[in-house]
């Protein structure tokens, strides 16, 4: 007979705990307040508003540096998730080693091209990023950032990914 | 290069509430050129094994110090906004020191201006990394 499926709660522990910990690690996420949601693997950014984001206080508008590093962030963050999703799943990797602090090591920004839309609102912000390609060594992402409105995106951006070298 | 900076310019990169909170400094401008450095500081590492300050850091400070180029340029105006930016990291910047940015606004047509932008550490011979935009022009 087949082993009966762990329990939800347990399996949802699991993933959680480990994208909690993925992202507190680094600190410049923490220091613009940046979270992640999760929908089974996909993940949302958020970048809730703060007035030391703000780069044109006349408008007033969200400096183009913070839009960027949050691009850059969830794109960073979604392609890391893919892989330790996978290493999880397949249990080559756990939460404990996650939570002792034995993090995965995170894809490094090769390049980035953003494109600023319309200017973004004195409000919070959302971003997703889709993986285009995910080899061996490089990784080719493309990521959209909102605020109010899903289908009027503020900005997007590409961006090429050197991948953390895997143990054999 | 440490002399102090005032007048408009500097209020510009000092007004700028997310350029403050990374404690960026204009170091010098002149017409369409500027160049703006930014403290290191734990809080802005993004790899917390090497120490090494996130790209989105050294993508802000060249957002900020492209930006002071252009609106010192004499036909760009008061303000501008980024139309895009592309920015291409050369090596990690050494954890613990400075990062200064030099931009130059090479070209101002009546709507768009062209920056081109390099950001450094200590070792001002080998490059962090590059960037070029464009970004509004103001009427």
């Amino acid at each position: 007979m087949k082993a009966r499926p762990e329990p939800v709660q347990v399996v949802k522990q699991r993933r959680d705990a480990a994208l909690r910990a993925l992202v507190a690690s680094v600190p410049y996420i923490r220091f613009l307040g940046i979270g992640f949601e999760r929908r089974g693997d996909e993940l949302t950014g958020i970048m809730p508003f703060s007035e030391d984001l703000i780069g044109n206080p006349i408008l007033p508008a969200l400096h183009g540096g913070a839009t960027s590093a949050f691009l850059e962030i969830t794109s960073i963050i979604t392609l890391s998730w893919a892989t330790l999703w996978a290493d999880l799943e397949s249990g080559a990797w756990d939460v404990a080693r996650i939570e002792a602090g034995d993090m995965p090591r995170l894809p490094k920004t090769i390049d980035f091209t953003v494109d600023y839309l319309r200017s973004g609102l004195p409000r919070d912000a959302y971003a997703r990023a889709f993986v285009n390609r995910s080899g061996r060594r490089y990784a080719s992402v493309r990521v959209e950032a909102w605020q109010d409105n899903r289908a009027r995106p503020f900005a997007q951006a590409n961006g090429h990914f050197l991948m953390p070298a895997r143990d054999a | 290069m440490s002399e102090t900076i005032t007048g408009p310019l500097q209020k510009f990169v000092s007004a700028l509430p997310h350029a403050r909170a990374l404690g960026m400094r204009l170091e010098a401008v002149r017409e369409g050129w500027a160049e703006v450095s930014m403290p290191y500081d734990e809080k802005i590492v993004g790899d917390p094994e090497t120490g090494v300050v996130h790209g989105g850091a050294v993508s802000a400070l060249m957002d900020t110090c492209a930006g002071t180029a252009v609106v010192s340029h004499p036909k760009a105006g008061v303000s501008t906004a980024t139309l895009d930016l592309r920015i291409d990291y050369m090596r990690p910047a050494t954890p613990g020191e400075r990062i200064t940015a030099v931009a130059e606004c090479y070209h101002v047509t009546r709507t768009v201006a062209f920056v081109r932008a390099t950001a450094m550490d200590a070792d001002r011979d080998r490059p962090v990394a590059t960037a070029t935009g464009a970004f509004t022009v103001a009427k």
